[in-house]
């Protein structure tokens, strides 16, 4: 379902002396089935942003499209647009509050109100979608380390099968396996269902990896848009905005500096490693100081 | 929304009345509401409103934004007005089936509603004006001759100043939670009482828990720099009266004693 924004601003306490405005005017278009990476340093209006796209906020002015129809119009009620919108917090291990696992991951689907069978369908699937094992499904949360606590709390957002999936910093704070876990889920959850997901991060890395596109944001406005190549070529502008490439790349500009033969969009470690073996087997003797 | 909140919260500014001793404020807010109850008849309130106008125009926060903040009590205010307009006896000047409105009547509504507006109007310019810190800093000061009949002055301003400064940190955690809540379908406006009581589990559970836990990190934190309670704690900003509280005190003395001589003693007999 594709996305649009049409002049969206939003004010927080607007008329109040201590008035912020966190969006201005924003104009985008998130086209359906695509992975959207949302990038911009802390405070420029991301989480305010995404949350306008499931009707958590409201407008101040300005609209939101989801499929073409203003969402603070239709006729839809707020429920249902937030299963079709999936939106996982910053943190989300804080909101787990059932007495098991499993419950609380069946929390979504029972105010779907879906069948016994179906709900339990939707929580094999989605444990499995974050690579959490069965066994912890009869556990209190409470008892789950950070890491599981954060997959069963993507689960319990994945089970509601959202045609929108908007995860803001799903990998703060995990160990760089859980990391690779989690974002490689996505990936593929993204492929196998054709659904839009957008990954709010500040990691560069994890953008580059797995996102098509980066919408950059800064002071409450869109700075820059485009696909990953296209953002990430932009190092000097990124910087200005308190924003970076991505180490791999940062590492490969210096090498072209130093006069190394290699393309300037290398943005992950894999398409390096490849360009690295290219660059050794051109010219043998050099082998020692690549790498 | 939960965060719109706006009654008793501190609002930066570098007015005098921003600038004057806590202890001076605090003192002056309770002169303030003997001043309101002592005041018995319409003139007198019309000079405590002209004060009040005056002081919030000296704090530089727009009266828009006092009004605002007023609304939680607009109910109350207007409950008791009608209450008082059609209950109190004397000579009836309207009636219309069994509501009498008399002249008296008429006057004790409209007393009682200016005197729970002036109220809350003045108090909350005392929070507006005043950063938690520094008002918590003032009542253990206010307090400090009580700990020699063993009143716990420092437990208490240090509860209070936990307290307040936890106060948007849990709102801000509620919304937070009511959020992520939302997202998975949950719902807090609709149904009967029973249902609703049941869609707050999902959130009080986690506020709770949260709320432990940074119970238990504060106290740690606490520790680890060494608080032992208020023995020999000394102050990185000393509380000073200075020539502006004194200044206050007395303009305001004047001001109140006028609003006590024209508000108690009936001068043109209405
Ligand atoms: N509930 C709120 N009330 C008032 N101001 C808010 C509120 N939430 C956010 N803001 C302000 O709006 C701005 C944008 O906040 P937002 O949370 O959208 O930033 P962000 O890009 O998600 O930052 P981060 O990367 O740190 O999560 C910030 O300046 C913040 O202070
Ligand atoms: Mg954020």
């Amino acid at each position: 379902m594709d996305i649009k924004t049409e002049n969206l601003s939003h004010i927080y306490m607007p008329g109040s002396p201590i008035s912020h405005v966190a969006l201005d005017n924003i104009n985008l278009e998130i086209k359906n089935g695509s992975f959207v990476g949302l990038i911009g340093h802390t405070g420029s209006g991301k989480s305010t942003l995404i949350q306008h796209f499931n009707g958590l906020l409201k407008p101040t002015s300005g609209k939101v499209l989801l499929g073409g129809k203003d969402i603070n119009e239709s006729r839809e009620t707020l429920k249902q647009l937030r299963f079709k919108v999936g939106l996982v917090f910053q943190y989300p291990e804080y909101q787990l509050f059932d007495e098991t696992v499993e419950a609380d991951i069946a929390y979504g689907p029972k105010n779907m109100e879906l069948t016994e069978a179906e709900i339990k369908e939707r929580v094999f699937e989605a444990i499995n979608y974050v690579s959490l094992d069965e066994a912890l499904l009869k556990k209190s949360p409470f008892e789950l380390s950070g890491g599981q606590r954060r997959r069963a709390a993507i689960a319990g957002i994945l089970a509601l099968r959202p045609e929108v999936l908007i995860l803001d910093e799903p990998t703060a704070g995990l160990d760089p396996k859980g990391r690779d876990d989690i974002l490689s889920n996505i990936s593929r959850l993204q492929k196998e269902r054709g659904i839009t997901v957008i990954l709010v991060s500040h990691s560069m890395e994890d953008v580059a990896k797995v996102c098509e596109s980066v919408i950059v944001m800064n002071k409450g406005t869109v700075a820059m848009q485009g696909s990953v190549r296209d953002v990430f070529r932009e190092s000097e502008t990124l910087k200005k905005l308190q924003l970076n490439v991505p180490q791999i790349t940062q590492l490969v500009l210096k090498l072209r500096r130093e006069g190394y033969n290699l393309p300037d969009d290398i943005y992950t470690t894999d398409k390096a490693f490849e360009e690295f073996l290219k660059l050794i087997k051109k010219s043998p003797n050099q082998k020692g100081s690549v790498g | 929304m939960i965060t719109d909140i706006t009654l008793g919260q501190y609002i930066p500014g570098n007015s005098i009345l921003h600038r004057l001793d806590p202890r001076t404020k605090i003192l002056l807010t309770f002169a303030f509401i003997a001043v309101v109850f002592i005041t018995e008849n319409i003139i007198g309130y019309v000079l405590i409103g002209f004060l009040l106008a005056l002081l919030i125009k000296m704090s530089g926060i727009p009266f828009k934004f006092i009004l605002k903040s007023l609304k939680p009590i607009y109910f109350f205010v207007i409950f008791t007005a009608l209450l008082n307009l059609f209950m109190t006896g004397g000579k009836y000047i309207v009636s219309f089936g069994i509501f009498h409105i008399s002249r008296e009547g008429i006057i004790l509504a409209a007393t009682m509603a200016l005197r729970l507006i002036f109220l809350v109007a003045g108090t909350s310019l005392l929070t507006y004006t005043t950063s938690p810190i520094v008002l918590t800093d003032g009542i253990e000061a206010l307090l400090k001759p009580l700990e020699k009949i063993k009143f716990p002055a420092h437990e208490l301003a240090m509860m209070m100043t936990i307290a307040l400064r936890f106060i948007p940190t849990i709102i801000e955690e509620t919304d937070k939670i009511m959020k992520a809540q939302s997202a998975r379908g949950a719902d807090f406006d609709t149904g009967g009482l029973i249902k609703k009581a049941k869609a707050m589990i999902p959130l009080l559970i986690p506020l709770f828990i949260s709320s432990f836990r940074r119970a238990d990190e504060l106290a740690l934190a606490m520790e680890c720099r060494g608080y032992h309670g208020g023995e020999g704690r000394t102050k990185l900003k000393e509380l000073r009266f200075k020539k502006l509280d004194l200044t206050a005190f007395l303009v305001f003395t004047l001001l109140a004693a006028l609003c006590i001589f024209v508000g108690k003693f009936n001068l043109f007999y209405i």
